[in-house]
């Protein structure tokens, strides 16, 4: 199994380790309800090192990055990010992706999902043959990534590194050398808290991991970061996001902008969408239970099939069970009572407006 | 692990604490730190008769959802009401505040194919 520079720390740290997309990754380092508290009341830490990191360059990045992105790319400036997909020809989404804008035109960074970075990188790949105006180069191997989120993140990361670093905007990066090491400060995240997340050369991991945490940043693994992001109603690929549904049905359509030009997955996109029956949706159980992944939800009668849930968890910052589902749409106003099918038990549930919680990001 | 020798054990991870024909049954310390932190508790009504070894009841985490299954046969006496709204107990407490049910035994001979202290750290 693959491991992050941060390997041994989170060993040391007595963390419990699981497989991640071929990675060995710490999943909690004793209490996931502590870490997630840790998250929602402070500052929490995450390697986040398995992510894939592509470097576009060229004369023809922004061609490029358009072709292979549904969001508009020329809306970035140097210093900007933005949340987008890559889409394949019949439309279907083959990752999200944020894009980064490192001088406006002939250079970007696109940073990949861990379990797609393979097939998204021969994507970009074959997507590039015969562009001479584009050079690719995979950076993952190199490049760390660590995330401090939290109520107090922005703070931490002020004391530590400067105020400067600190007023960088919400989905905005900055390039900084901290006690000798290169980093690029993201003010992004994953958990629906304000923070930032530290690229940094492959080996400087540790150093800077262990800066965060002497400064009061908690390790929080996996488990909790799946609950941040469900409570947080970002989509998961592989759970909201896969290679059939389009867009609009997994949540993300506001990141595709079919009046950009042409772009790959744009025309099966555009004429799908008069056509789209089902939407994600929230779902709060008002009965105790806990819902899961594939879980079929129901009409109240109990009887007819609405849809299925493609994640769900116990949420300690809702106190209820909470999940993300795809309903057909004429089923999914908010308010409306449905039954969800937990192991041949079923329990009460009401659609409810996402995301389930944000401390103002 | 805490294993308190005077509790009997099953292969499924329960815990049985005898006092004259009634048997009082949780989870163990090894199997509340295998599930994390525990988020629900699905008991049986009281009144309810179980056979050994019959499902009783779940528990879910964050993370996993695990059967519970009868160390003995009886009829249920009481649930710990507490867990449904404390469900963390059985991890701060897994052999006292996080107990489960109190069955009043029907057989009090399937105490002795109960496992030891001993014998259950040996399968953990």
């Amino acid at each position: 199994m693959k491991q992050t520079s941060l390997h041994a720390a989170h060993k040391a740290a007595g963390a419990t380790m699981v497989d991640f997309a071929g990675w060995d990754m710490p999943v909690s380092y004793g209490g996931t309800v502590g870490e997630i508290a840790a998250v929602r009341g402070g500052a929490g830490l995450f390697d986040v090192s398995h992510m894939g990191e592509a470097r576009v360059r060229g004369a023809g990045a922004l061609a490029f990055v358009q072709r292979v992105t549904a969001n508009n790319a020329s809306k970035l400036v140097p210093g900007a990010a933005q949340y987008s997909l890559l889409l394949n020809p019949e439309g279907g989404i083959i990752d999200d992706i944020i894009v980064y804008c490192i001088s406006a035109g002939d250079e970007y960074m696109i940073v990949l999902n861990a379990g797609c970075k393979d097939k998204d990188w021969a994507w970009l790949v074959e997507q590039s043959a015969g562009d001479e105006a584009v050079t690719l180069t995979d950076e993952s191997d190199d490049t760390a990534l660590i995330a401090v989120q939290g109520p107090t993140a922005v703070a931490l990361v002020a004391g530590l590194v400067g105020a400067d670093v600190a007023d960088t905007e919400r989905f905005h990066f900055v390039s900084v050398t901290w006690n000798g090491i290169p980093c690029v400060f993201s003010r992004t995240g994953y958990t629906g808290e304000d923070g930032f997340e530290i690229f940094c050369p492959w080996a400087d991991a540790p150093q800077v991991w262990d800066m965060l945490t002497v400064a009061g940043a908690a390790p929080a693994g996996l488990g909790a970061r799946d609950v941040l992001r469900l409570e947080a109603a970002y989509p998961l690929y592989g759970h909201e996001l896969n290679d059939t549904w389009k867009p609009w049905e997994s949540g993300v359509g506001w990141a595709v902008k079919t009046k950009k030009g042409d772009f790959i997955g744009r025309a099966a996109v555009v004429e799908a969408k008069p056509t789209i029956s089902s939407k994600l949706v929230g779902l709060t159980l008002t009965e105790r239970g806990i819902p899961r992944e594939n879980c079929v939800v129901f009409a109240t009668d109990g009887v007819r099939p609405l849809g299925i849930i493609t994640s769900g968890t116990m949420s300690p910052t809702v106190k209820a069970g909470i999940a993300m589902a795809h309903l057909n749409k004429e089923d999914a106003e908010i308010g409306t009572s449905v039954l969800v099918d937990i192991r041949g038990r079923k329990v009460a549930a009401q659609v409810t407006a996402l995301p389930f919680y944000r401390n103002g990001v | 692990m805490s294993m308190p020798t005077e509790l009997k054990y099953t292969k499924s991870h329960e815990w049985v604490s005898v006092d004259g024909d009634i048997a009082t049954i949780g989870i163990t310390d090894h199997a509340q730190e295998e599930l994390g932190d525990v988020a629900m508790v699905l008991f049986p009504e009281v009144g309810r008769v179980l056979q050994v070894e019959e499902k009783f009841g779940e528990i879910e985490s964050i993370k996993a959802v695990s059967d519970l299954y009868a160390p003995v046969s009886g009829t249920v006496i009481a649930v710990n009401e507490a867990l449904t709204n404390a469900p963390e107990l059985v991890n701060d407490d897994a052999y006292g505040e996080g107990w489960m049910v109190r069955i009043s035994m029907t057989n009090l001979g399937e105490l002795d194919s109960l496992l030891t202290a001993d014998q259950y750290a040996e399968i953990e």
